[in-house]
């Protein structure tokens, strides 16, 4: 009676998404759609905080105060959108505290393209151009999501990074259009992130198991390989108008697809990122534990106050 | 490490005079004041508000989904309810 029951709650899951009904934080979710979204939407939240690592790091290094009023609200947003996303996964029961002592035990991932370092003025460009456009790639697809405090979010999101992109993209056209040496810095970025940037849509369909699954649920629009296509074709024209070029050497149009042909991904790459051997992984992992340890004092003398005032207050 | 964790707080903001305060989402923190003080930071960065309220998420009380047959199917049956259930003679205004 009871796997009837369940079969039957299933059943009409499915139909509500199927009808693109979303679905609310205490409507009845089968475990492995709860399961799925607070990882995947964990992870999400992960990375904007992760992310901030990278770019944080030339604030006080940026060329002029205008470059660093906007790098400053870049890197202000990515922390409000990772405190919009771990308020999404709390609404499906997640611990926001355990989700985050699983990123710094290493069994929660983020994206991966934050374990490479920015090294040169040329890379903080290049991560908004390349980098948030791949996440806004991957982003605007998921504003469609079935869970709808997820899509929500992404909505929100979507709208504040696409300043994010076009910032990047100003900053490398004046660089594009400087002194050589200029050039030859922001032709050196590109060479170190593009393959890292088509990497963020994450393995091929093909070795992408629970992909299936999350497209019948809608968590997912689109395949991987569908977002990692789109996302090339808008981007080769770009890198045209920088006079930047593509390290790819089989890049080509193909006129009979109507997309542009790339080179095969690196997956060992990719994989040995993922699993901690990236250059930036151990330094990302000790700066997130760091700031949770030693600020940790803050949180509780805050906590402290708020419960003296409230005693103050009844008495 | 403290196990107390900062309690939960619903954020709603209202985006310009005369519109009602509508939910944004939900936060962290120690009390009422820092709770707005970060729901400014977290949630207006872009002139979305004039105005925020924050409530402990304790205090929300939720009517359950399942129940949502019986406490709002009497109402969609009472078409006779809207203005449009009632015929009204041609050349009738401003009714």
């Amino acid at each position: 009676m009871k796997t009837m029951d369940l079969q039957e709650l299933e059943k009409r899951f499915q139909e509500k998404i199927d009808k693109e009904i979303k679905i609310e934080p205490n409507d009845w979710m089968p475990d492995e759609y709860r399961k799925t979204l607070i990882r995947q939407i964990s992870q999400h939240a992960h990375s904007e905080i992760v992310g901030m690592l990278p770019e944080g790091n030339w604030i006080t290094r940026a060329p002029n105060l205008r470059r660093k009023a906007v790098l400053l609200a870049k890197v202000q947003d990515e922390a409000g959108h990772g405190l919009y996303l771990y308020s999404s996964v709390e609404t499906l029961g997640a611990d926001r505290e355990a989700t985050i002592d699983d990123l710094h035990s290493g069994k929660a991932k983020y994206s991966s393209i934050f374990n490479y370092p920015a090294v040169t003025w040329a890379d903080i460009g290049t991560i908004g151009w390349l980098v948030d456009g791949a996440a806004i790639m991957n982003q605007v697809a998921l504003c469609r999501c079935s869970y709808g405090p997820y899509a929500r979010g992404m909505v929100k999101i979507c709208k504040e990074e696409s300043f994010h992109q076009r910032q990047g993209f100003e900053s490398l056209v004046t660089l594009c259009n400087g002194t050589p040496t200029q050039k030859a810095m922001a032709q050196d970025a590109m060479n170190r992130f593009w393959w890292p940037a088509l990497m963020m849509f994450g393995p091929s369909d093909d070795e992408s198991p629970n992909s299936a699954q999350s497209m019948k649920w809608k968590i997912k629009r689109f395949s991987n390989d569908e977002l990692r296509q789109s996302f090339v074709d808008a981007t080769v024209p770009q890198a045209e108008i920088l006079g930047l070029t593509i390290p790819d050497p089989n890049l080509k149009w193909n006129e009979e697809t109507g997309h542009y042909d790339f080179s095969p991904i690196n997956w060992d790459e990719f994989w040995q990122v993922v699993n901690g051997n990236g250059p930036c992984n151990k330094e990302r992992i000790e700066a997130r534990t760091k700031a949770k340890e030693e600020g940790m004092w803050v949180r509780e003398a805050a906590m402290a106050y708020a419960e003296k005032r409230a005693l103050k207050k009844t008495a | 490490m403290s196990n107390r964790e900062w309690p939960l707080w619903e954020v709603f903001i209202r985006s310009k005079q005369g519109l009602n305060h509508k939910h944004v989402g939900s936060l962290r923190a120690p009390d009422a004041t820092l709770a707005l003080e970060n729901a400014r930071d977290v949630y207006t960065r872009r002139s979305e508000g004039i105005s925020i309220w924050v409530v402990e998420s304790n205090y929300v009380h939720a009517s359950d989904p399942s129940d949502a047959d019986s406490l709002f199917e009497p109402s969609d049956t009472k078409v006779y309810r809207h203005p449009t259930f009632y015929e009204v003679p041609d050349g009738i205004k401003h009714m």
